[in-house]
């Protein structure tokens, strides 16, 4: 992969839209605001004017409604991409999604398969308080019959998208809204682009420091500061959440022996959780240290500026748990 | 008992011999059901079992209008629904005994019945949950120009659903090719539609959302069968939806594990007067189309079939353990 120019997260979704349209016309977006309105994160700007209204559908606000009629369409022979304005939304949709979506290839013996994908804004960090911030991926990851992409990088906003639409099961994706307005070099589509394994960002000996989507950032930052302290972080962006890599986990915990692990849901149940239930049954022997997580505190995400940062994981957070480990 | 002349009556011209298959379709429903109570009893059916006894007349209506591309959408209470499309009595039999050869190869039971063949989209036991689907199916099909109707099956209980409401108006903003049957047996559960909803008139739901509707007797095969044939001329040609009420009633309990503790016996022995094999049988032996000997043929015939059924499904393999995980997600091979 060759690096190419700097763009941001939000264009690199919108491209990705725009080019899975061009490319097949069983693709069609469905959603609020996707259209006229461009889109509440701004990611369709544009694609009404350039493919009509059949295929850039504003719904209705009937979250339940419009993802049924995705997962119907794509029982028909379409691929409709749906987008969800925030994960707290998809909430009202959750009947479809755990009922339909994940159950139907199952509970039809394997008769109808549903090639649907839902993204969805994910996150706080923005003070949209407590019922527009949360995360909420692990829910998620939990039900098998889906899978789970938690794109971290404009190169992934840019390519999960269109290797989500070859799946023929449920994919959603989940992007951090942090992430849209912030710019990255995008790496070009090569035969190297993969949604099956977790990526090493950084490389690292002493600790490996385990994460995704809007917390990558931070964890990056974190091994930064690390570093010039002498301890060298490795850190892992999982990518997907379900089906998980844990091969590269495991891997990295042989060579660092120490894991911290970031996640911006509640850590009561968190998918931080998950991963360290996975290290402990296949590398316990492997740790020097037992398993960390640096989680969102047990509270419904507050409005005001200050509480919410403290709430939400952040860089220093990461630094004081890795120390604490040597 | 048409409340709403929404479209202009048409006389449909239907031959002895589909009246005679119309009563031999109810009646393969009845004995086939009748057929499940007894090896629920036996042990041979688990889980939850709903019963379509008394309700025959409205898919028995439907059903054979229907082309072969046209998509259905059912609910838990859908042997009737299966067996009227035409998916055989064996595969559902094996599927109620969660056997490999089962018509959702045993993943499923009685509340899931799916055929792709068939174009049957399942049993969906969520109440109103099969009504985005049924939605998107007909959005796909008004995407891709094809001439192809959904037909969406419910109770009157879905119509308080969130997904119900956000169907109708989907379907009718957007015109899609859909056909709602709402199968009003006035009981959602044990709830009466009286104590669960403020309007009870179904047909009026539809016209808030600007959707043609009619409202007809479900105990009458022959209503349901003209009213029926109006209402998918009616979605085909124009691409829009229509909302049929059938007025029905279960004979039967809810499921296994109801006392029926909220309706009275003589409720329940009124409706089973206007019972739809009982009523429609006397009526063609009246006008001669059928004889006494006609319908003892069939009946036994019909026996024939169901203990075939039985037989299949009692051959039917169990699937192998180490196949559990199988069909979660598509094989990417495929």
């Amino acid at each position: 992969m060759k690096n190419g120019k700097e763009i941001t997260y939000r264009e690199a979704v919108r491209r990705a839209l725009q080019e899975a349209l061009l490319e097949d016309e069983r693709v069609f977006l469905m959603g609020e605001d996707v259209g006229r309105y461009g889109g509440s994160y701004a990611c369709s700007h544009g694609l009404l004017k350039e493919f009509g209204e059949e295929r850039v559908r504003d719904t209705p606000l009937s979250e339940s409604g419009f993802v049924g009629a995705g997962i119907g369409a794509a029982l028909g022979g379409m691929l409709p991409i749906v987008e969800v304005m925030t994960v707290n939304f998809s909430l009202l949709a959750l009947d479809q999604i755990v009922n339909s979506a994940a159950t139907l290839r199952h509970m039809s013996g394997g008769q109808f398969s549903v090639p649907l994908v839902v993204r969805m804004a994910t996150g706080g960090g923005r003070q949209l308080a407590a019922q527009h911030s949360h995360s909420l991926e692990n829910w998620y990851a939990h039900i098998p019959g889906i899978k789970v992409f938690t794109p971290a990088t404009v190169t992934d906003a840019r390519y999960m998208l269109a290797e989500a639409i070859k799946d023929p099961d449920p994919v959603f994706i989940f992007e951090h809204a942090m992430l849209y307005p912030t710019k990255g070099k995008i790496k070009e589509n090569g035969n190297g682009f993969n949604v099956e394994r977790a990526e090493i960002c950084r490389e690292g000996s002493d600790i490996s420091l385990i994460t995704f989507g809007g917390s990558l950032s931070k964890a990056l930052e974190a091994a930064e500061s690390l570093s010039s302290e002498g301890i060298e972080a490795e850190v892992i962006d999982l990518r997907i959440l379900r089906p998980l890599d844990t091969e590269t986990i495991i891997n990295s915990i042989t060579k660092t022996h120490r894991a911290v692990i970031v996640d911006e849901g509640w850590k009561t149940g968190s998918f931080a959780g998950e991963i360290s239930a996975q290290i402990m049954e296949k590398a316990f022997d492997e740790l020097d240290y037992p398993v960390q997580r640096v989680c969102s505190y047990e509270v419904p995400i507050p409005y005001a500026e200050h509480l919410e940062k403290l709430a939400l994981p952040q860089a220093n957070e990461i630094i004081d748990a890795v120390k604490e480990m040597f | 008992m048409n409340k709403t002349k929404a479209i202009k009556a048409k006389k449909t011209r239907i031959s002895s011999e589909q009246k005679i298959e119309l009563l031999r379709q109810m009646l393969l429903i009845r004995r086939f059901e009748e057929k499940c109570v007894e090896l629920y009893s036996a042990g041979k059916i688990r889980g939850f079992l709903h019963l379509y006894i008394g309700e025959e007349a409205v898919a028995v209506g439907i059903m054979p209008l229907l082309k072969a591309e046209d998509r259905i959408v059912a609910t838990y209470r859908e042997h009737g629904h299966a067996l009227a499309r035409g998916i055989s009595s064996g595969a559902i039999m094996a599927e109620m005994f969660g056997k490999s050869n089962g018509c959702s190869k045993g993943r499923g039971g009685s509340m899931h019945l799916f055929d792709a063949e068939k174009r049957f989209y399942g049993g969906n036991a969520i109440v109103g949950g099969g009504m985005p689907l049924a939605v998107g199916l007909a959005l796909a099909d008004k995407m891709q120009r094809n001439p192809f109707v959904t037909v969406c099956f419910f109770g009157e209980g879905a119509v308080a659903e969130g997904e119900f409401h956000e169907s109708m108006n989907l379907a009718a903003l957007w015109k899609l090719p859909v056909l709602f049957i709402c199968e009003n047996n006035l009981y959602a559960m044990g709830t009466a539609l009286s104590r669960s909803h403020s309007q009870t008139d179904i047909t009026k739901k539809a016209e808030s959302y600007g959707m043609k509707s009619e409202a007809i007797d479900g105990m009458n095969v022959m209503e349901v069968r003209d009213a029926a044939e109006r209402a998918i001329e009616f979605v085909r040609e124009k691409s829009e939806p229509f909302l049929l009420e059938a007025h029905t009633y279960r004979f039967r309990a809810h499921s296994m594990y109801d006392p029926e503790l909220y309706r009275s016996k003589d409720e329940v022995e009124d409706w089973k007067d206007r019972g739809p094999i009982e009523s429609f049988q006397s009526e063609l032996l009246e006008k001669n189309e059928i004889s006494e000997s006609e319908i003892a043929q069939m009946e036994e015939k019909i026996k024939a079939e169901i203990e075939e059924a039985v037989a299949f499904a009692e051959a039917g393999e169990l699937e192998p353990l180490s196949d559990l995980l199988k069909d979660v997600y598509t094989p990417l091979d495929v």
